[in-house]
This record gives C-alpha cells, sequence and structure tokens, in this order.
C-alpha cells in the first residue's frame, strides 16, 4: 500500500478511477502508442487539438503519435450492435494546447461503452461520470445535456444548416442577446425565441428542468431525449448520486459525432471542465460501424492545478554525518527511522536547503538530535 | 459563508462607466473611489472583489477563472474567441468595428488587400467569408495611419463617431459588427456561484437602459 502523501493528485486519481471501473466490470484495453495518420486526417474536427504529431514508419507510411484513443478503440473494436462492449482505457495522449509552445504529453482516462446501448447501459456511463468526479474531488458538479433536445428545438423554429450552427453556437455561450437578433433577422416566431432563450438561461439541478422543460417537449425528437433525460435522472437518483447533477442545455459537443446525451463534469477550483462525454453514434456510424457508443475521458492533466496541501517540510527526517561518522550507524539509524514511518534523508555536510521535522546527527559512533520541530 | 464573487473591469471610460451599474445596482465599494495605487478593491459585506485591468485582458482572467465575471467589448470578445458565457448586453460604449480607407481608395479586387489592424482574427474572418485575398498587418496602436503613410489599402478598427477619420482625410467604409460591452462570466463559476451570478446579472440587466 503506497501512503496517500506520496502520490500527487493526478497519480491517485488513475488508481482510484481504475478499480472504480473495473469494479462495474469494464475491462481495461490497452492501445499502441502509435497509430496510422489517415485516422486522424479524416475525423480532424474529433479532436481536442487539431495538430497531431506524425513521423514515419520505417516502411515509409505516415504515423502519428495517438492525440484521442477513443477514435482508435472505435475503429479496432469488432461490436456488432449486440454484444455491448465495456472498456476503459488509461493512455498517454499527445496534443498541442492553444496555450502551451509545441506538443504535450497528456495522460488520459476513459472509458467507452460500445454495442447495444440500452437505457441501463446509458445511465451506467453517467453513474461512473459522476462517480469519477468523486473521485476528483467532493466539490464537483456533472452538467447533462441532451443534443437531441437542443436540435429538436431548433429545427422546430425552423433553422437549418448555417444558421442551425450559428444558434447552436450561441446557446454554448449562454448568448441571448444573439440569439434574439438572430431569431429577428430570420424572422422566428416570439415563442419559438423565448423558448430558445428560456432553454439556454436555464441552470438547475436534473430533476427540476426536467419539470420545468415538459412543456416545451414537441415533436418525436425531443420527446425521445425528454424520455432518455427522466430515465438517466430517475436511476441516478435511485443510486444516490442525484444532488449533484444540473442539466444545462448549453453544454454542447460537435454534432457531426455526437448525437444523444453529452455531459461535462467540473471540480471547484478548476476554470475548465475536467470530464467530458456523450452518445456518440454518428461518429461510429461515420466509421462504417453500426454499433451505439457512450463515452467520457477524464483529463487529468488538468488536476495539476488542484490545490493540494502544501508541504511544510521536504523530509521528515534529515541525518547529517561526515567522513568520521561510523557508516554502519549511520545506516542503521536511518534505517531504524523508516521503520518507524519518517522519510529520512541522509546527506553529508551542512545542508541549509532541506526543510525536515528532526535533524539529527552522526557524529563519531554517537547518534545526535539537534532539532525536531513537532 | 458568502461566497466573493471576482469582478474585472476594464481600465478606463467604460470600466468606470460599468463600475457605477453595478454601484447602482446593489454592489458598492467605496474604496475604489480612493486614490491610491491599490490593485484589488473589496467588500466583504457585499460579498464582491473588483479589480482593474487592461481591457483586453478581461477575457483571459474570466476564462482562466481568476474573475468570476468581467466587462468586456464584444470585439475584444470575437477577436480571442474565449470559452466563457456572455450572459449579457451592457448596452454601453457602443460602436462598430469597421473598414475604413482614404476617401478616394477604390478597391480593385485584383489585388491582394492589405489590413492594419488590432483585430487580425477579426479582419481575417471577414475577408476569409468573402474569400478575399489579404494581407494582415498587426499593428497596436495609431492604426489610421498606416492608410495615410501607405503602409496598408484599408484598416479594421472600431470606430465610434468616424471623427478622427474625418479629420484625417479618411472615411468609415462597410461595417462588420456592432459592438457594446458585455457581461460575461466564466463556465465553471456560473455553476459553482450560480445563486450569486445569476442575481447580479439579474439586477444589472434590470438596469440596463436602451
Amino acid at each position: 500500500m503506497i501512503s496517500a502523501s506520496v502520490l500527487k493528485n493526478d497519480e491517485k486519481a488513475i488508481f482510484r478511477l481504475r478499480e472504480l471501473y473495473s469494479k462495474y466490470g469494464y475491462s481495461r484495453y490497452k492501445v499502441s502508442k502509435f497509430e496510422e495518420y489517415d485516422l486522424y486526417a479524416h475525423n480532424k474536427s474529433f479532436l481536442v487539438s487539431e495538430n497531431v504529431l506524425t513521423f514515419t514508419d520505417t516502411d515509409g507510411r505516415l504515423m502519428a503519435l495517438k492525440p484521442d484513443v477513443t477514435l482508435s478503440i472505435v475503429k479496432n473494436i469488432a461490436a456488432n450492435g449486440n454484444e455491448t462492449q465495456k472498456l476503459y482505457y488509461n493512455e498517454n495522449v499527445y496534443r498541442t494546447s492553444p496555450s502551451a509552445d509545441g506538443f504535450r504529453e497528456i495522460m488520459q482516462t476513459g472509458l467507452e461503452c460500445i454495442g447495444n446501448i440500452d437505457d441501463m447501459a446509458m445511465c451506467e456511463v453517467l453513474l461512473l461520470a459522476a462517480k469519477s468526479l468523486d473521485v476528483i474531488s467532493e466539490d464537483n458538479i456533472l452538467d447533462i445535456s441532451h443534443m437531441g433536445f437542443l436540435l429538436g428545438m431548433i429545427e422546430n423554429a425552423g433553422l437549418e444548416g448555417t444558421d442551425a450552427d450559428k444558434m447552436i453556437g450561441f446557446v454554448e455561450h449562454k448568448n441571448l442577446p444573439a440569439i434574439r437578433s438572430l431569431c429577428e433577422a430570420l424572422s422566428i416566431s416570439k415563442d419559438a425565441t423565448d423558448a430558445l432563450c428560456a432553454l439556454t438561461s436555464l441552470y438547475a439541478p436534473m430533476e427540476e428542468v426536467l419539470e420545468r422543460v415538459e412543456g416545451m417537449v414537441k415533436g418525436e425528437k425531443m420527446s425521445e431525449a425528454y424520455r432518455e433525460l427522466k430515465c438517466i435522472c430517475d436511476m441516478l437518483k435511485s443510486c444516490g448520486v442525484g444532488e449533484k447533477i444540473y442539466v444545462d442545455f448549453s453544454t454542447v459537443n460537435d454534432r457531426t459525432y455526437y448525437n444523444g446525451v453529452t455531459f461535462k463534469g467540473f471540480v471547484k477550483g478548476l476554470p475548465d471542465s475536467v470530464l467530458s462525454g456523450g452518445r456518440y453514434d454518428t461518429l461510429m456510424r461515420k466509421m462504417g460501424k453500426s454499433a451505439c457508443a457512450v463515452g467520457f475521458a477524464v483529463y487529468l492533466d488538468k488536476l495539476d492545478r488542484l490545490s493540494i496541501d502544501t508541504k511544510d517540510y521536504d523530509v521528515d527526517v534529515l541525518l547529517l554525518y561526515s567522513e568520521e561518522s561510523d557508516k554502519l550507524l549511520t545506516a542503521r539509524t536511518a534505517e531504524e527511522q523508516r521503520a518507524l514511518g519518517h522519510s529520512v534523508l541522509c546527506a553529508s555536510g551542512e545542508r541549509t536547503d532541506i526543510r525536515y521535522r528532526k535533524l539529527m546527527k552522526i557524529c563519531g559512533r554517537e547518534v545526535v538530535t539537534l532539532e525536531a520541530n513537532d | 459563508m458568502k461566497q466573493m464573487i471576482n469582478v474585472a473591469l476594464p481600465k478606463g471610460r467604460l470600466g468606470e462607466k460599468a463600475y457605477k451599474v453595478f454601484e447602482e445596482a446593489g454592489y458598492e465599494c467605496p474604496s475604489i473611489r480612493e486614490e491610491n495605487r491599490k490593485l484589488i478593491f473589496e467588500n466583504e459585506e457585499k460579498g464582491i472583489r473588483y479589480f482593474w485591468v487592461k481591457p483586453s485582458d478581461v477575457v483571459i482572467y474570466v476564462e482562466r477563472g481568476a474573475a468570476d465575471i468581467g466587462i468586456a467589448g464584444r470585439d475584444i470578445i470575437l477577436e480571442y474567441s474565449p470559452d466563457i458565457y456572455e450572459l449579457a448586453d451592457l448596452k454601453m460604449g457602443k460602436c462598430r468595428m469597421a473598414v475604413a480607407c482614404k476617401k478616394d481608395f477604390s478597391d480593385n479586387r485584383d489585388r491582394t488587400l492589405r489590413v492594419a489592424t488590432k483585430f487580425p482574427n477579426i479582419a481575417k474572418r471577414y475577408y476569409n467569408s468573402q474569400s478575399r485575398e489579404i494581407d494582415i498587418i498587426k499593428l497596436n496602436g495609431s492604426i489610421e495611419l498606416a492608410p495615410i503613410l501607405g503602409l496598408s489599402d484599408v484598416i479594421v478598427d472600431i470606430v465610434e463617431t468616424g471623427k478622427t477619420l474625418y479629420e484625417n482625410d479618411l472615411e468609415p467604409r462597410e461595417t462588420i459588427v456592432d459592438i457594446s460591452a458585455r457581461l460575461v462570466a466564466n463556465k465553471v463559476s456560473y455553476k459553482f456561484k450560480n445563486k450569486e451570478i445569476t442575481e447580479m446579472c439579474e439586477k444589472i440587466s434590470a438596469l440596463i437602459k436602451e
């Protein structure tokens, strides 16, 4: 057992998440570091950053260091739509970020559920998303949205093509003035405009939102979406994780890949989402697979910013020795201290750069405790 | 415990005008009026903390969560496309982003257009949508000089009254987009401080005049 104080936030999270996912019967899916570049060239907009680190393999093929794991899993999996495969991964991916120069290696964990996605399977993924956030921090929120609900409403309002894309962009930024002016420009009815604005500004716990939007449901797309959301809500509540689940219809993902429920997770203290996922049947179709899929990724690299207890000491015990010190005694003393559970740094000469709880010195054949700051 | 809301205000006239709206909405912070070199002003009782930053930096503070709320011009939002919520239009600091050039300039689509601007992304997007090839010259100030000295053919800049332009033998041509100040919020703060932020947003929206 490793003491928790040694591990960093992201390392702790990796192990706990692994434990969590295997508890739910998900099996680890290992992918190789490299993938043929072609895969990403065809699905560039699915990637968080479009840049891919490429190199030429010995046989002349253009290869890439993985910028994403989901695409590889989807490509390689032999799902036929009947048997559902539950997988999780824990891999390094290579991406650029707008704020950093060049590529970075990022540790990512996530899970995918591919095959016949029924209500049970979908709710389980949402439940795991909620539990993953709990692993990272108590103070968390999971925002759920449904592409079908928003797209249904946009369709009902009569928006199509680029106008619909524009509208989705405004909804994403909760930009009500822009929504109103776009509706005005396209002479969309006042009722439809108001409904879109209401949907955009809505932000409340899941149950409350579902009550409030029930009256807005119109058409098949929206009613199916509503039914799914209701089912998720009931299921999560019965599993006891309902409180921190909010509905925010401005949580949207690229609609060329995602179709059904989408979600993002946040923890207090981080300015950005740490978890993101959704239902991506559309991506599956694009890649020629008949199965359905839902999954999410946890961005472990962001946990670096999460406040951790700043340590007052570098080590518990600083053990100083010199040329005259008895070497065997030094080693023995250090081992004794370690057996007591202390961390011990052995150093020769005087050291002023290390913060310690206790300062010990071996003078000849004698152990002297010079300082103890307990 | 009441959660503090951090507000990034843009230095200058717009920020002062915006602060007055906050003050009127009940989020006053008297110490902000004192003449000193302090950077941060706090009113613990009202749960609010203000700080002045360079106008173009407001969205950075908000996007990265150092500020929960900010006041930013639509020009800045369009230029940097930050991942934030745009909660309200304050209808102040109104102006427009426009293309301007020398009065006698006639555009020739045969040539690459040289565009001087402080807003390269907005300019690129605008000319891209017209499939126009351009050469961007990024300047940080005194944009009006560029066409006069022949550095560029046109400029893309903020036009309020157009007075500076006319006085220098320039004139505004096409309007790219109308600009006004927006109340923006960090996406995660909006979730964790939802009650406080929505309340503030409502109070402020109620005070906005056309």
